[in-house]
């Protein structure tokens, strides 16, 4: 953004609409609160007292209308896989997801067992992945920091079409 | 449905039952709880729980692994109360390989199950205040949590899920200066819990809706297989702390908290109360901590042969662990008692008849951890 420094029009800011629209996306991630195993634990801790992650303009939402973000804290088994994925299909573009944890990235300890989907990339497109078991909650703001710098690399063409 | 038929005639209206749907993704069944409603209007005529949306094969891996690679997933079971529900796999391997654990590592033990208690209350008191609508009482008990949780840290190297016990004593030792660290923890948590009290219990809109709400009789608690405070509010004075004491329990004296009503306000004290008496233990556990080594003697071939089986109290209620061995070195089956199954099967009984809000309620006060409803 450039602040320019004219008299007769104190204020204005020049900027490309891109910038401007990633800037306000990547700003406000309303997250899902969608708490499925042990990691969504330390997604609490990380939205709770210490870490706060009110100060990047994230606010969890309980409906998946609202949310921008859907972050999966857990193992996906076959029976929460399609709920995942009605969860994500019914969130409004743009929409992004972080893979939180060893499970939701390739299934982690329990990865190759019956009954678990091997990382929940295998039902919904993901975007940042945060390993550890759990992660801490660093981890896991240095992972939304990710998306973030990811978010204002975006054009501004529907997400569908650029991924296709 | 009779009744509703009878009114429907004595109004003059047309009126049917509604089925609603609620989680798994929902914010207050604490995880991936499914709750199928029937209600009529706003009263609740039915509220049954669909599980299995975190099963993780927790008793077939254990048959898999070698008995030390067991020790994670039992973390994984119970993730807010992970050191009880490792002490429970480790006693049964000990019990059954007739291992003998050093008196500092059972002291180590017993000081870190019962701040582990303090732990997952407060998580619990958090959440349960949340979920009636209190969400400052939330971010208070986070922050009491998060200064446990260093200490955790600083104990085994994590924060959550620690890996720590081992079957013959915990992992290391605790670090230089641990007592004064967690006594100076201990005497600021004692005015905290007091600051909670007045934040909270004393709460009109607080006791209103947890006043007479979800009431479970003692005899439906007994009748169900219930224990831990879900047990203890309804009146009886359970604790297998007491009655079957294990680690240091049989040493010191406490007091084992009780309500009368078993309602959720009287779940709510007694956890409350609970939390007062682990800091009694634990300050116990301070003073008495010997010197020593931190692992016992264990065979470095291991053959599991026999049954048994092995119980504790844990923040949740009676955990067990039944452990079969078929002269392997590897468990031939493992059966796990998770207390929140059991009191997953008392929500229909507490849900009945009151409204939706109380079905909120109800949920909440019998903290339910759905990695170890489904194991």
């Amino acid at each position: 953004m450039g602040l320019i420094d004219h008299e007769e029009l104190p204020g204005i800011v020049t900027v490309p609409l891109r910038r401007l629209v990633n800037w306000s996306r990547k700003s406000s991630l309303w997250y899902l609160l969608f708490g499925i195993a042990c990691c969504a634990i330390e997604m609490m801790a990380t939205g709770a007292s210490r870490y706060d992650f009110d100060r990047f303009g994230m606010i969890f939402r309980a409906s998946p209308r609202q949310s921008d973000l859907m972050i999966v804290p857990g193992t996906i088994n076959e029976k929460i896989a399609d709920r995942v994925k009605v969860l994500y299909d019914q969130m409004a573009e743009p929409r992004w997801v972080i893979a939180m944890g060893g499970c939701a990235i390739n299934g982690g300890p329990y990865h190759g067992e019956y009954n678990i989907v091997d990382g929940v990339d295998r039902v919904i497109p993901v975007d940042v992945y945060v390993p550890g078991c759990p992660p801490r909650p660093e981890a896991l703001m240095h992972g939304v920091l990710l998306l973030q710098e990811k978010i204002a690399r975006e054009g501004l063409e529907s997400r569908a079409a650029a991924r296709a | 449905m009779a009744e509703i038929a009878t009114r429907d005639e004595q109004l003059g209206v047309r009126s049917e039952e509604l089925f609603v749907n609620m989680g798994p993704q929902h914010p207050s069944t604490h995880g991936v709880l499914r709750v199928l409603t029937r209600l009529d209007g706003e009263k609740v005529l039915e509220a049954e729980a669909d599980i299995g949306y975190l099963h993780r094969c927790f008793e077939k891996i254990a048959e898999k692994r070698k008995l030390f690679q067991v020790i994670p997933y039992t973390d994984r079971t119970d993730y807010l109360a992970a050191i009880t529900n490792e002490l429970v796999f480790v006693m049964a391997v000990e019990k059954l390989l007739e291992i003998e654990v050093p008196p500092r590592a059972q002291y180590i033990r017993f000081i870190m199950s019962e701040l582990q208690r303090i732990a997952s209350h407060l998580l619990w008191f958090g959440t349960f205040a949340m979920d009636l609508g209190a969400t400052t009482a939330f971010l208070y008990a986070w922050r009491e949590r998060e200064r446990l949780l260093d200490i955790f840290e600083a104990v085994t190297g994590a924060r959550m899920l620690y890996n720590y016990l081992r079957i013959g004593g915990v992992r290391n030792d605790v670090f230089d200066g641990f007592e004064a660290t967690v006594e100076k923890y201990l005497r600021d948590f004692e005015k905290r819990l007091k600051e909670y009290h007045d934040l909270v219990t004393g709460n009109r809109i607080f006791e209103v809706r947890t006043q007479g709400v979800g009431v479970v009789t003692a005899e439906e608690a007994i009748a169900y297989g219930a224990s831990g405070p879900v047990l203890r509010a309804s009146g009886v004075k359970y604790d297998v702390r007491k009655a079957d004491p294990y680690l240091v329990y049989d040493k010191y004296d406490f007091e084992v908290p009780t309500g009368q009503n078993g309602d959720c306000y009287d779940r709510y004290i007694v956890r409350m109360k609970e939390m007062e008496e682990s800091v009694k233990l634990v300050r116990h556990g301070l003073a008495d901590m010997p010197a020593g080594d931190v692992m016992g003697k264990v065979p470095r071939r291991i053959k599991l042969e026999g049954d048994t089986y092995a119980r504790i109290e844990s923040p949740r209620g009676e955990v067990a662990c039944y452990l079969v061995g078929d002269g392997s070195d590897q468990a031939y089956r493992l059966s796990w008692r998770s207390p929140c199954f059991v009191h997953l099967q008392l929500l229909n009984i507490m849900a009945r008849g009151g409204l939706v809000a109380d079905l909120i309620a109800s949920i909440g006060s019998i903290d339910i951890v759905m990695g170890e409803v489904d194991r």
